[in-house]
């Protein structure tokens, strides 16, 4: 799949099963480094479950999911964090009682070695200086996302559309080689979609992450995405370019259903991308 | 917690990361704090020793209510063994006092002990929740209460075991204005220690955990490793103020440190505000001081109305439970939220935010 660039994730012949319920059968699919890689299909084709599995919330029945050639599933759940995978969640999982800053400030646990007894002791012991430190860090990730306004605000009581960035900050804040972003544009207003997609845009040039994302607005993901993979029913029933993938038969037919009139405005909006 | 505004003062700017991260948010909040603790230093040549008695008791229970608000505030596991983890430090202390070992050193050495036993019962606690812990704590009170009455070489059993008085080079702790200070030493170490913890990496996890436990663990943070050091933070806190609570009674014996004292452990966060730091020492002092503004409110009313003079302990008691019920009713947040909601009020009058 991949003709160039260096692969950093390789999901290798992935299955979830559920009890009799197949969530993921058999998905492979190649991350390359530095690359934006879509995830699309319709609700309940086992794409949050595909990003669960590379985060640890799941553990896959069968397969293989290779990190720059090392074995992830060997790491526990908090390790992978250490490993450079951060992700944001789809229903915002956000410390809501915690400011902002200090939700962002979580990012940067596995960064930080102060413990409780040097936290305690915060004059002595160096954990002022390290707190200090990681809050200048805090900062331009702050002054990026543009959310200095509220960064002490309690994350629980923002607005969706801030939460979602908060979110976004929080995964940056791990400093992540690939970050794994679920609907990062789910239920935002244009004008908030823009803003995401500059973002996005950002982390990959700006920043060097790579990253997976889960995106349904097809606009969106034909604009940025360099590769996509459909999921359909637990499986992946095509890969490729984004012009590749939309053409492909099998994609319109389980991503779309048949009704021409939806073929009619996929086919404006690849159209669109296209050009 | 509800948020409730606060802002600061007007010319107050914070021109630092390090002046935005300090312990008192205002200055007018570190005045005050500072205000206290020079009351307390200056009491013992004020107040009779009832009222010192009562300081040093408040202190004591504030100090065992701020290692519950740790577990249960900032960690959100909640725990009905508390009152056996400040017996096990109160004994602990004993022991190591009775071996010769100096009872100012003696008392850290009970909360480290405390905090180790704390971990091994906060085993469990990695992986329950909710009513579950509630129930793997409560096996915690009665195994340590059983404890107690069968270990004579370590508490004394059934006859309990004696606390030797404080001294520090000579200076002997032996009345309640000397004791006194020995708490507020104790208090203000453990106050700072904790408000240090909540604006500090392992601080923030713990509240992340409480939080939102799934997203907790994809940013990297060990839960077993926290729900149990939260555990121990607990104990520590828990058998440091039974430390200071048998050497100040200089005798330490079961019966005190039974489900009941878990429960008002409990009740005193409940009441001060879950997860603050300050509220513990306030619900500590409305906890300890209610009972008694409950019997001069009824032997008031005895007086007032002779014929119920024979009933005021009944009065006293339902006057309590009454102020209790009335409090969780119309204050579920705790002291710390009502006192939130009027400094915001005054500073933001005439506006409401």
């Amino acid at each position: 799949m991949a003709d160039n660039g260096e692969i950093l994730l390789r999901v290798d012949d992935v299955s979830l099963q559920f009890g009799g319920l197949k969530a993921l059968s058999n998905v492979s699919f190649a991350v390359r480094k530095g690359g934006l890689f879509s995830l699309i299909g319709p609700n309940g084709a086992g794409k949050t479950s595909m990003l669960n599995c590379i985060s640890g919330r799941y553990r896959p029945t069968s397969g293989n999911l290779t990190w720059n050639g090392e074995d992830i599933l060997r790491h526990s759940v908090n390790d992978r964090a250490h490993l450079g995978i951060g992700r944001t969640f789809q229903n915002l999982a956000l410390f809501g009682h915690m400011s902002v800053l200090d939700n962002i400030l979580v990012g940067r646990h596995h960064k930080l070695r102060n413990n409780f007894l040097t936290g305690m002791l915060y004059w002595v012991g160096g954990a002022r200086r390290e707190e200090l430190e990681q809050r200048r860090f805090v900062e331009d990730i702050i002054d990026f996302l543009e959310i200095q306004h509220v960064r002490h605000e309690p994350a629980g009581t923002l607005s969706y559309g801030l939460r979602k960035r908060v979110e976004l900050a929080r995964a940056m804040a791990i400093e992540p080689r690939l970050i794994l972003l679920d609907e990062p544009m789910a239920g935002m207003n244009l004008e908030e979609k823009e803003d995401m997609a500059r973002f996005i845009i950002a982390l990959r040039e700006e920043f060097e992450m790579t990253i997976l994302m889960i995106e349904h607005d097809m606009g969106v993901v034909m604009d940025l995405s360099d590769q996509v993979a459909v999921l359909d029913f637990g499986k992946v029933i095509a890969s490729g370019a984004p012009e590749a993938v939309l053409a492909n038969e099998h994609v319109k037919k389980a991503y779309l259903g048949e009704a021409d009139e939806l073929l009619d405005e996929l086919a404006d909006t690849a159209e669109r991308a296209i050009a | 917690m509800t948020h409730v505004p606060n802002p600061r003062p007007t010319g107050d700017f914070r021109t630092s990361y390090a002046g935005d991260r300090t312990l008192f948010a205002t200055r007018f909040e570190t005045n005050a704090v500072i205000a206290g603790v020079l009351f307390v230093l200056v009491s013992p040549f004020l107040f009779s020793d009832y009222i010192l008695s009562q300081f040093i008791i408040i202190g004591i229970y504030g100090i065992a209510a701020l290692g519950l608000n740790v577990l249960t505030g900032m960690t959100g596991q909640i725990s009905l063994g508390h009152g056996a983890f400040f017996g096990f430090g109160a004994f602990a202390s004993a022991w190591f006092s009775s071996r010769g070992i100096p009872v100012l050193l003696s008392m850290p050495m009970a909360g480290v002990l405390t905090m180790a036993v704390g971990m091994v019962f906060g085993i469990p606690a990695a992986r329950l929740k909710g009513l579950y812990l509630a129930i793997a704590t409560l096996a915690s009170q009665y195994i340590l209460e059983d404890f107690f009455a069968r270990a004579d070489w370590f508490t004394g059993g059934t006859s309990g075991s004696l606390a030797e008085t404080a001294n520090l080079f000579g200076f002997q702790f032996d009345s309640d204005g000397r004791y006194l200070y020995l708490v507020l030493f104790w208090v203000i170490v453990s106050f700072v220690g904790v408000a240090n913890l909540a604006r500090t990496r392992d601080g923030r996890a713990l509240v992340a955990v409480r939080d939102h436990y799934l997203s907790a663990e994809i940013m990297g943070i060990n839960l077993t490793h926290y729900r149990i050091l939260s555990f121990g933070l607990a104990s520590f806190f828990a058998g440091l103020a039974g430390a200071l609570y048998g050497h100040y009674l200089g005798f330490v014996s079961a019966e005190g440190f039974t489900i009941i004292l878990s429960i008002e452990f409990l009740a005193i966060i409940i009441i001060g505000g879950l997860g603050s730091v300050s509220g513990s020492l306030l619900g500590a002092a409305f906890i300890l001081l209610l009972p008694q503004a409950m019997e001069t409110f009824a032997n008031a009313l005895a007086t007032l109305v002779p014929a119920i003079s024979q009933g005021t302990a009944y009065i006293k008691q339902m006057s309590v439970g009454a102020a209790i019920i009335l409090f969780l009713v119309l204050e579920p947040e705790g002291l710390v939220h009502r006192w939130r909601l009027m400094r915001a009020n005054w500073k933001l009058f005439p506006f409401s935010h």
